[in-house]
């Protein structure tokens, strides 16, 4: 087989690729020959950390992707779930971590738009977004500049699209000043019967090309994306990609029109590695071989060679397998929506990925094991070294009140306002519940009173001191976030951002947090159904705090039950359900510690996920039944933030008395587990509460009434009393100043 | 009573507004597509929101000179009432049907909260639902809605009551000149406004403010 071949492979041609020695050994033995440049482009991008998980594999699949409601795991676009009716949420989460560094707007504004497409190309309209964001520390010199502009990026793409963002995180760390983290959810509706998938279906099908044309912007990303940083970043501008939701959401639209007319046997959205992933991707999976010819391929710049347009990863495209003799009609739609249509392949029976180019092949591979036969390694790994847990007589004192405040006030806890008033949270009508409470609600148009509930979580720092009970509580927070609505937990996504996996220690705390993830979503009942590993996030050789991201999503049946974490009305009782009767005692790797003391020591709080369960399925029942009218659950900073941030939503204070006898710092500070704050609208001394506590005690839940809402004050205990304005101020002070100075 | 919907693409807040049409004038709206030869027959014409065009030169610019905004212009002279939110707003600037300008953001960001606003004239086809001075809730999102006019043209518009709606209780959003949030033309019967009533018409919105503009707007029988 004699291939045009226009550049030499050398050894130093081939390590730029990111392939090592033994790979391309693996390359030659595959094709008994020496591999093209474009050939060597296209192994680089199959075979490259990002697209091949060739690290993280072996690990990723002991995790539990099955139940009763799901659709469609982890393998698509996006994972799908039924919710019922014939309807279907589809979501997934993930990062774009390495690109939103190098040049932040956009970086993160590809992010959402990858996401967003993953989305629509199986057939469902976006719902919800949701952001996950890390930071270096705020005093870092290149925080600022990063901040503002990857919550730009993600505002300026979302926000046109037309997709309103519901929730999401937003974090500060040292630890990140090399690598912030851009973690993007997205979650669409479908009909249960019109889910549309990337395997291709028979021979001598039209391979159509659809959207944007090709230009030169992120050749060789995913690849990028599979290195750790030096000094030499900003050489790798050229690697980003350029975003148009304008574009975007005319693909959107396209697509959906296009889907309507039974056109479309087969989808699969132009991400990471662009036209060559998926095409491969569409051959590989319905056993067929594809032939690309690049000469039909519509292109933005002149003169693009073979291997550009096959690395390109040039944003707001599709590749579609249509029925061709609907081929008229769906050229129709792309036309009304002023967007590419080109058929530029066709599928064949050899199992072989053909590229034309100039009327000679470049490529001729065989499809199959470009993506089966991608290297997987079972790296070697160490046990996490746990720190011993923090000693009892080891809690340094502050005044409550000056405690609070001061964290209120702070980088962590304060109010993320700033951040999501850039961001579109009601487009559509359905927003419910808005950013700054537990998880974001929607309600399911088509539907009378169902409803979606949305959320993003994980504690690096937890993950970092111990990586198994790190993961769990990742898993255990988004599960305990989406109960606090009333929603019922479904299923969960997961973006895994670690450090350099080719280091024993880091891979160590992948395996150990993918095993809590996975113990906590068995026990739960919380399956995984999509995400995405992003590793090599390290600059110089120091990585990133282990950050598994779990997106979650929970159905309600009844949106118009779903409350809200603010406190709603006077001389309420507060109840502090679940956790240890000694309730507040774990400080190790507390917020306490680390901003007021600057100390990381102590282990992580473990969770015991049988009371999780027990806990959370009891708060939920009681959301349901109408007696509760404010529920939030504990989790950074403890009891003292969450009442804290019940009072400053609500604009109504609380006194909470039933502390005596305890260490009051380990009472308000504290981060133990699977507990919720509830507010009630019953009577403190009546038969209703009676019955709940003895239904509690029966299930062994610990549910004391610690205090009752009232006044325009929060006490703590015998601290000094603060007003709800103080707190309010102080919450909603830290990140405009920060932004401003 | 019949209304139609005018869609751009890039348009992304025509789904938001049909349904409130729909809601609240018991049918749904004509849906005109920018290509389409002509309007039809209807008492109330609207732009919604969004980024028409991605908004990638000046908002509204490139929407305002579509063939079908002639059309709607011809309407606008014969006395049907229309009706511009967010880019639906920009649009009309931009195609001269209504005065003034929309820049940037004071604080050059993208902003969305809610915010409050005062019913400066209640006696029109759009307002006549709402009280003089009625202070009323709405949601703004919007990246371009810091209005402006010269001085001689406020000075028109404040004096000839085309000031429909204000920013009240310091909420302006976006550093709008005389805290102005919505505006009429010469005859009122079009009106150009920047916040989301269509956002804020039911209990799950958690407000109903929004709702009068729209039963005035569609309760004209032609």
């Amino acid at each position: 087989m004699t291939l045009r071949n226009d550049i030499a492979i050398t050894p130093d041609l081939v390590a730029s690729h990111g392939l090592k020695p033994d790979e391309y050994q693996k390359i030659l033995d595959l094709i008994g020959r020496e591999p093209t440049y474009t050939e060597l482009g296209i192994f680089s991008a199959m075979w490259n950390e990002h697209c091949s998980y060739k690290s993280s594999k072996k690990w990723l699949r002991t995790l539990p992707t099955k139940g009763p409601r799901v659709i469609q795991g982890p393998g698509e676009n996006a994972g799908v779930v039924d919710i019922g009716d014939g309807q279907a949420v589809v979501f997934k989460m993930e990062s774009h971590n390495h690109p939103s560094f190098i040049e932040p707007y956009q970086g993160a504004a590809t992010g959402v738009g990858g996401i967003l497409r993953d989305v629509f190309t199986m057939g469902a309209r976006p719902v919800a977004a949701m952001n996950a964001l890390r930071f270096g520390a705020p005093d870092h010199e290149k925080t600022r500049h990063l901040v503002s502009g990857v919550v730009a990026g993600v505002g300026g793409y979302g926000n046109s699209f037309g997709v309103p963002t519901v929730g999401g995180e937003v974090e500060f760390d040292a630890r990140y000043n090399g690598n912030i983290l851009v973690n993007a959810f997205a979650a669409g509706l479908a009909d249960t019967d019109k889910i549309f998938y990337s395997k291709a279906e028979g021979v001598g099908l039209p391979v159509v090309y659809l959207g944007a044309k090709t230009g030169r912007d992120g050749v060789g990303g995913a690849t990028m994306a599979s290195a750790e940083f030096g000094d030499d970043i900003e050489e790798k501008r050229p690697t980003v990609q350029v975003g148009d939701p304008f574009t975007e959401k005319r693909l959107l639209e396209a697509c959906l029109e296009l889907m309507a007319t039974g056109a479309v046997i087969a989808i699969q959205d132009m991400g990471a590695a662009g036209l060559t992933c998926s095409a491969v991707e569409m051959g590989a999976k319905g056993d067929l071989g594809i032939e690309l010819d690049l000469d039909k391929v519509p292109v933005r710049e002149e003169r693009m060679t073979a291997y550009e347009m096959m690395l390109s990863e040039s944003q707001e495209r599709m590749l579609m397998v249509l029925h061709p003799e609907k081929e008229a009609e769906a050229r129709a739609v792309f036309e009304k929506w002023e967007l590419d249509f080109a058929t530029v392949g066709k599928t064949t029976d050899d199992l072989r990925f053909r590229v034309l180019w100039q009327g000679e092949e470049v490529a001729n591979l065989p499809i199959k094991e470009l993506g089966d036969e991608a290297p997987e390694y079972d790296r070697p790994w160490t046990e996490p070294v746990i720190p011993a847990a923090l000693d009892r007589s080891d809690v340094p004192q502050m005044d409550v009140a000056e405690a609070l405040l001061a964290l209120i006030g702070g980088h962590h806890c304060s109010s993320r306002r700033w951040v999501y008033e850039q961001y579109d949270t009601l487009i559509q009508g359905n927003s419910m519940q808005r950013p700054g409470g537990d998880a974001g609600v929607i309600r399911v148009e088509g539907a009378e009173t169902k409803g979606l509930a949305f959320t993003s979580d994980v504690n690096p720092r937890y993950c970092e001191a111990n990586p198994f009970e790190g993961g769990k509580q990742a898993v255990a927070e988004a599960w305990r976030n989406l109960t606090a609505t009333g929603a019922e937990p479904l299923a969960a996504t997961d973006n895994l951002n670690f450090g350099n996996p080719e280091r024993p220690e880091i891979m160590g705390q992948f395996v150990k947090a993918v095993e809590g993830i996975g113990e906590a979503c068995r026990v739960l009942e919380f399956p995984i159904v999509s995400g995405n590993v992003s590793l090599y996030n390290e600059t110089n050789g120091r990585g990133i705090l282990p950050t598994p991201t779990i997106g979650g999503v929970g159905l309600l049946p009844e949106w118009n039950r779903s409350v809200g974490i603010g406190f709603v009305a006077e001389n309420q009782p507060i109840l502090l359900i679940g956790g240890p009767a000694e309730r507040g005692m774990h400080l190790g790797q507390s917020i306490y510690l680390r901003d007021l003391f600057d100390r990381r020591d102590g282990d992580a709080p473990h969770v015991d996920l049988a009371a999780e369960k027990k806990t959370g399925d009891f708060v939920r029942k009681l959301i349901r039944s109408g007696v509760v009218t404010a529920c939030h659950d504990l989790s950074d900073g403890g009891l003292g933030v969450a009442l804290a941030e019940m009072a400053i939503t609500g604009g109504i204070g609380a006194s909470v008395t039933d502390v005596e006898g305890n260490d009051p710092i380990l009472t308000f500070f504290g981060e133990d587990q699977g507990r919720y704050l509830v507010t009630l609208n019953l009577d403190p001394q009546g038969e209703e509460i009676a019955a709940l506590w003895k239904e509690a005690e029966a299930l062994g839940i610990f549910a004391p009434w610690i205090g009752t809402t009232g006044s325009n004050a929060l006490t703590l205990g015998a601290a000094t009393s603060i007003p709800v304005a103080t707190l309010t101020a102080a919450y909603e002070n830290w990140f405009p100043s920060y932004m401003n100075g | 009573m019949k209304a139609a919907v005018i869609v751009f693409p890039g348009l992304n807040r025509d789904r938001d507004m049909i349904a409130a049409l729909t809601k609240i004038g018991g049918s749904k709206p004509a849906i005109v597509w920018h290509q389409d030869a002509d309007i039809p027959d209807a008492d109330l014409i609207v732009i919604p929101g969004g980024f028409s065009y991605g908004d990638y030169l000046r908002c509204g610019a490139i929407a305002a000179r579509s063939p079908i905004m002639d059309k709607l212009r011809e309407r606008a002279a014969q006395g049907v009432k229309v009706l511009g939110v967010c880019n639906g707003f920009q649009i009309l600037i931009e195609a001269g049907l209504l005065p003034g300008a929309l820049m940037r953001n004071m604080s050059l960001k993208f902003v969305c909260r809610e915010v409050k606003l005062e019913v400066v004239n209640a006696d029109t086809d759009f307002t006549r639902g709402y009280a003089k001075g009625q202070i009323i809730r709405c949601p703004v999102a919007h990246h371009d809605g810091n209005y402006f006019a010269d001085a001689e043209t406020l000075k028109r518009i404040e004096g000839e009551g085309r000031v429909a709606f204000r920013y009240a209780e310091g909420t302006n959003p976006n550093g709008s000149i005389n805290d102005i949030a919505g505006i009429f033309n010469e005859n009122k019967n079009v009106l150009g406004l920047m916040p989301h009533p269509e956002n804020l018409i039911e209990a799950a919105h958690g407000g109903e403010d929004g709702r009068a503009l729209f039963a005035a707007a569609l309760q004209q029988v032609a």
